[in-house]
């Protein structure tokens, strides 16, 4: 029986010539990666075990992206934490305010992640490196824990769902929307405990950033994993950053896929997930209410890299939002930033009356940097729209591309734009 | 082993974010953070709960989020076992990981009530609803999995 693209990289780091669904492994990891949050927890575990070494200190990565820079002296201290013990095991990858970026936008720009390599991280969205046709999927504290100290993790080798895509997006529709509209039809447990493996001709239209964002959101589905055939887009990426050989996997031909959907990407339109949920998606144009909106947040790991804040800019490029919005752009990495001062993006955006900001992780997880009080409304570009996300439990958070939080930030509500 | 307590029951897609709300994430004390346990959705949960006692909830309890905190607050809250007809993976990890009792089973999951008193064999995955006089029989876990909770977590049965 053929395998998915997703099984075959588990049983290559299985040392095995094939696995089945279902079938318990154990596989040797490219990377193990934790944030400010999560990574004190694993510390204090690791600790506690009585390991006293790393399995490699070049894959493993810490990034300080949460609660930074620090927001409270209990966030500072948990990042006291991280930087002592990266400095103990000399963890090569530790970045932290001034070099750090949100770690699912840093890790692929910094060429830690390649095509068919075997990463977990203790964050849900780890799944967002499968666009570069790698197996990686988020974890717990624990087993990150078990990670940084064996090199190794446990996995129930997955079913998957394929999407075949076909067709182009068409203009102001991006890969936020592509996720959004598949969320939507499969629902917020649709892919649970499953892959998502992206293929077909489509795939030419989409590019890296679009693929990071759909990715990045497979979480969203209950996905364990969201994966890309590798073509010449991933080649053209990952060569300008991978300095290490790689390798690239395709499905047998005669894999088994629990479920098939054929997407023609020129019928996705701009789609916008209402509360509570991710799965509550529907397009921009057949919205029969006025939404009002008092902040709009264009950024975050879904979408804060260079080809949003271009989308996001010239959605406002000589505009202003609307009286009463208040507009957070926060470009994902340092490099993202330094690229919006340089292409005039960031002049753009105050000028419009956004605020810039450095990059955090910041408000889509209601941390710091864009919180919301009771009653009032966000259109975000992040990736969930759950109870009391960004701020109090009566707030509400609308999921959206860049171009459309920057239409509806112009407007005051949300709307499209043709 | 076995579990006997009172059911607070909960529906569909319990989210981690409301198992325990990311502003208090800037800690990693159990104690700390089961005192927020499940504040946005039940805010009176943690003045109700007694050591013992057993969630029960729908479909894909503890989507989202990575957050191993929310274990932590469930079972530092005082909870000796979650009945969900199905969990998010991350959250199902890290359950078995930490040694949070968890158990699948879509009919008990959606019969007993809130306020029920339910005992859990873990042994032989068997429910009973002491107050309707119901049993049920739970998924087992593999041997596999059996391993890691009888070591007391994943990093004990790694020491081995």
């Amino acid at each position: 029986m053929g395998m998915t693209m997703s099984q075959k990289i588990l049983a290559k780091h299985a040392g095995l010539d094939s696995v089945r669904e279902g079938q318990l492994i154990r596989a040797k990891l490219d990377m193990v990666l934790g944030n400010d949050i999560t990574s004190p927890v694993a510390i204090n575990e690791f600790c506690k075990a009585g390991f006293d070494g790393v399995f490699d200190n070049e894959k493993i990565s810490l990034v300080m992206d949460h609660f930074t820079p620090n927001k409270d002296i209990k966030a500072a201290t948990q990042c006291k934490q991280c930087r002592d013990f990266a400095g103990k095991y000399d963890i090569k990858n530790y970045y932290d305010v001034g070099d750090m970026g949100i770690e699912h936008a840093l890790l692929p720009e910094k060429g830690l992640i390649a095509p068919g390599e075997l990463c977990i991280g203790a964050d849900s969205h780890t799944c967002t490196y499968g666009a570069l046709g790698a197996f990686s999927t988020g974890v717990g504290s624990t087993d990150m824990a078990a990670g940084m100290a064996t090199g190794e993790a446990w996995f129930k080798v997955p079913a998957a769902i394929k999407f075949n895509l076909t067709g182009k997006l068409n203009k102001y529709v991006s890969g936020k929307d592509v996720i959004l509209h598949i969320i939507g039809m499969i629902g917020v447990d649709g892919a649970l405990y499953r892959s998502m493996e992206f293929t077909g001709e489509g795939l030419k239209s989409l590019s890296m950033d679009d693929r990071l964002c759909i990715a990045n959101m497979a979480i969203e589905a209950g996905a364990k994993n969201g994966i890309f055939e590798a073509d010449e887009i991933t080649e053209e990426y990952v060569k300008q950053r991978v300095g290490r050989p790689y390798q690239t996997y395709k499905a047998d031909p005669d894999a088994v896929y629990a479920e098939t959907y054929d997407i023609d990407l020129s019928t996705i339109k701009q789609t916008v997930a209402f509360p509570h949920l991710p799965e509550n998606a529907r397009v921009v144009d057949e919205l029969t209410e006025d939404v009002k909106i008092d902040q709009a947040v264009i950024g975050s790991c879904t979408n804060g890299r260079i080809s949003d804040m271009r989308a996001a800019a010239e959605i406002l490029n000589g505009k202003h939002i609307a009286k009463g919005v208040r507009c957070i752009v926060i470009p994902a990495t340092q490099k993202v930033y330094m690229q919006c001062i340089k292409e005039g993006l960031a002049e753009i955006f105050i000028n419009a009356g956004c605020v810039f900001s450095t990059p955090t992780c910041g408000p889509c997880l209601g941390g710091h940097m864009g919180i919301l009080a009771a009653g009032e409304r966000a259109i975000s570009t992040t990736n969930r729209n759950f109870v009391g996300r960004m701020g109090h439990v009566d707030s509400e958070v609308y999921l959206a591309s860049p171009v459309v939080a920057a239409a509806s930030a112009i407007a005051g509500k949300i709307t499209g734009i043709s | 082993m076995k579990a006997q307590g009172t059911v607070h029951k909960y529906k569909d897609n319990v989210d981690t974010d409301v198992i325990i709300p990311a502003r208090y994430l800037n800690t990693s004390d159990h104690k700390e953070l089961a005192s927020h346990c499940m504040e946005d959705i039940d805010k009176d949960f943690v003045g109700r709960v007694k050591p013992g006692d057993i969630m029960v909830a729908g479909l894909n309890f503890g989507c989202g989020s990575s957050r191993e905190h929310a274990p932590i607050a469930i079972k530092a809250s005082g909870i000796s076992c979650v009945i969900a007809s199905t969990f998010a993976r991350i959250f199902y990890r890290n359950a078995i990981n930490i040694g949070l009792a968890i158990l699948e089973c879509d009919e008990a999951a959606k019969e007993i009530d809130a306020g029920d008193e339910v005992s859990v064999d873990f042994d032989t995955g068997v429910i009973t609803d002491v107050t309707k006089g119901r049993s049920y029989q739970a998924e087992p876990f593999p041997e596999f999995i059996k391993e890691i909770i009888s070591a007391g977590g994943l990093l004990n049965s790694l020491k081995k």
